[in-house]
């Protein structure tokens, strides 16, 4: 893959609908940032530099979702001119927290917001990467986490696949020794069927994990919810932690849905008369 | 794009580079003469505001955080303050200190990131931080050491530095141990002296010659440089409760932003942000950080907004010395956070994000669901003026070439380090001579 004049691989930066945090992430990497700079040609990062060198790039890192028709077009461009494409982040892997409109009806968010929501021209739907085109990898996190980041990267410009495990924060909250707060305290966490990368963060800080890295591989979403339950978790509360910022997700989504049926028999019963969280 | 006649010079940069989200920009030029600019604002909508209703009180930090992965720690803190506001509670000194360390370090990080990354390589003719490591490689070095250290203070406190994990309404899940905040203090000391050597690193830039006609607005906080609370106050003598000043500011949807652009009242337009801070503030620096200033040359407000990179240096010193008194004064609070009850009320929190003034008020019902939110994000309010900036530095640079004025042109909308994504939002410039 070298080429003859500069040697180094090419590498740019794509924003969608985000926040900025996951390349923000890149520039994070501030032990490295200057020694990766010797070893990839940065030729496109909006957030970094104002020149920018045409594609096509060898790798492309995707932030952010599909929200508008425009960048229906671009993510388009975008892959045509990328040998590797990456989306990092829960935008670009599942949706976001803007993906909450999935669940809301349509043009009713614009309406909140803007005043004259005619200027807008937004999708009713925020869409992950893979939905439009093909995506060699996909690195999760709300944001991705640095040092997975700087794994992948290492690992595509050696042409491997990236050490990453796809378990769950379970296995991690074990390998810290933290005491499992579900089993202990009956705290609410989606450990269970959240996939690693955090080094399970929240748990270690008498948080429950909030499902910030999406479902893990072969995640038992139902199972958690039932015994969630029996704890004493609300059917409201219980949707209220599938459905941030991977509520798009697949699994995730599908628990959610299956809890507000459940949730709309109940809510006819005189015991749930008050009715319950509408998120 | 609009052109004119015959005599039409157009000037276009697809995508205002190194500023946070994504917009552009147009300025025409008629005979000499500025007739328009406009900051466009592209980046798409994501309807914050309509997502947290009918979510909880409680996930308003968390949810709010999302709307940026730079100042993730301002959107939790006026969060947590509004919400607080709503539900009459005060969450006492000890966790009132911890949650300023916590701002101290995004405010180290932001500003190193913006100094030394996205601002500093436009006074040395670099189109980026590498090209400078390649002339300079210690002194951008120097700031990314910097900039570690502010999210050093983020991870202890905060858990994680992009989207901390450790923040709730009422304060902490869980308060850092001792021996975790004692570690800092050692790199803060380092972090200070880099600061203080930033301020004359780049007090030696060269800054064009311009002078904003500034409104400035800033939260004020008896005996200290605000960040973490305080009253708006302004420029112009005003002197309001967070609350009182959400009323005043009116935001307007127009058809080149995803932004709603701020006024106060529906006229003045208004800057927020390092040099409003510093012009109603600085002499509430303490004194490392008013030397620092006074031997970069600055005196008690600053106009030229060029040298708002030198403000910010100044406030690094300050964050730097700030986090290192709060580091030295660090006692666990008896509980890491106190009981927050929701009840049916509106609570409104303003807090001073690196870039500027961050409002948010919210109306919550007896059981905490958000029934109502609003968010005004310093960038909506900074964007009328940094256009009629704009327009001062196309006039006083009409004699550059099309290149030289295109890139003073970003350089004047970077001096305010806007955060797009925070405003909805990219920036691609044309400028159009006839």
């Amino acid at each position: 893959m070298n080429a003859v004049v500069d040697a180094r691989a090419t590498l740019a930066v794509w924003k969608f609908a985000s926040c900025d945090g996951c390349q923000l992430s890149l520039l994070d990497c501030e032990a490295e940032l200057l020694a990766l700079a010797g070893v990839v040609n940065i030729a496109h990062f909006t957030e970094m530099s104002r020149a920018s060198v045409a594609g096509p790039y060898d790798i492309s890192l995707v932030e952010g979702s599909i929200t508008t028709p425009d960048d229906v077009e671009r993510i388009l461009e975008v892959r045509a001119n990328s040998r590797m494409l990456i989306s990092i982040g829960a935008c670009a892997t599942s949706g976001g927290i803007q993906a909450l409109r999935n669940f809301a009806r349509a043009g009713s968010y614009a309406n909140v917001v803007y005043a004259h929501p005619e200027y807008l021209a937004t999708l009713d739907e925020s869409t992950p990467i893979a939905a439009h085109v093909r995506v060699d990898y996909e690195l999760h996190g709300c944001p991705v986490d640095r040092s997975q980041l700087l794994e992948v990267l290492v690992a595509t410009l050696v042409g491997r696949r990236p050490v990453i495990t796809g378990h769950s924060v379970c296995q991690e909250c074990k390998s810290r020794s933290t005491v499992c707060l579900l089993v202990s305290r009956s705290v609410p966490c989606l450990g269970p069927v959240t996939r690693a990368g955090c080094g399970a963060l929240c748990p270690s800080l008498d948080r429950g994990c909030f499902g910030c890295f999406g479902p893990s591989e072969s995640a038992n979403v139902s199972s958690l919810a039932q015994r969630l339950r029996s704890l004493g978790t609300s059917d409201a509360e219980l949707t209220r932690l599938l459905q941030t910022f991977n509520a798009a997700a697949p699994a995730f989504r599908d628990e959610a849905v299956r809890v507000a049926s459940t949730a709309v028999t109940l809510d006819q019963s005189p015991r749930r008369a008050e009715g319950g969280d509408r998120s | 794009m609009s052109h004119g006649s015959k005599s039409v010079r157009t000037i276009s940069a697809e995508g205002l580079a190194r500023v946070e989200g994504e917009g552009s920009l147009r300025v025409r030029v008629h005979d000499g003469l500025v007739t328009d600019v406009a900051l466009e604002i592209f980046e798409p909508p994501r309807y914050f505001e309509a997502l947290l209703l009918g979510r909880h009180f409680s996930e308003a930090p968390d949810i709010t955080a999302r709307i940026c992965g730079i100042c993730p720690v301002a959107y939790q803190m006026s969060a947590c303050l509004a919400m607080e506001d709503a539900c009459g509670v005060d969450v006492g000194e000890r966790i009132s200190a911890l949650r300023r360390l916590l701002y101290c370090g995004e405010w180290i990080q932001s500003h190193a990131l913006h100094v030394y990354l996205l601002h500093a390589p436009d006074f040395l003719g670099c189109a980026d931080a590498v090209e400078l490591a390649e002339r300079d490689a210690s002194t951008v070095q120097r700031g990314l050491d910097l900039k570690r250290v502010g999210n050093m203070i983020i991870e202890a406190v905060g858990g994680r530095s992009i989207h901390p994990v450790n923040v709730r309404v009422g304060g902490f899940y869980r308060a850092p141990d001792p021996s975790a905040i004692a570690r800092l203090f050692e790199p803060l000391r380092r972090a200070r002296d880099a600061a203080l050597a930033t301020v004359s690193w780049v007090s030696g830039f060269e800054f064009p010659e311009v002078e904003g006609q500034y409104r400035f607005v800033a939260l004020r906080s008896p005996g200290r440089y605000a960040i973490d609370d305080g009253r708006p106050g302004s420029s112009g003598g005003l002197d309001l409760s967070p609350a009182q000043f959400s009323d005043l500011v009116v935001e307007e949807h127009v058809e080149r932003s995803t932004a709603l652009q701020a006024t106060l009242g529906g006229n003045d337009h208004y800057l927020t942000g390092p040099l409003a801070r510093y012009a109603l503030n600085a002499s509430m620096l303490p004194d490392v950080a008013r030397e620092a200033a006074r031997a970069a040359g600055l005196g008690d407000v600053c106009v030229n907004p060029f040298k708002s990179i030198i403000v910010r240096a100044v406030e690094l010193v300050f964050a730097c010395d700030e986090a290192l008194r709060l580091v030295e004064a660090y006692e666990p609070p008896a509980a890491p956070s106190v009981d927050v009850a929701p009840r049916a009320s509106v609570g409104t929190g303003a807090t001073e994000a690196p870039r500027g003034l961050l409002l948010h008020q919210y109306e919550i019902d007896a059981e905490g669901t958000i029934l109502r939110a609003r968010i005004v994000p310093p960038t909506s309010q900074n964007q009328l003026t940094i256009e009629d900036d704009l327009r001062r530095v196309v006039e006083g640079g009409l004699e550059l070439d099309d290149d030289d004025l295109q890139w003073r042109c970003e350089q004047a909308v970077r001096n305010h380090d806007p955060c797009i994504s925070c405003a909805a939002h990219f920036l691609d410039l044309s400028v159009v001579r006839s």
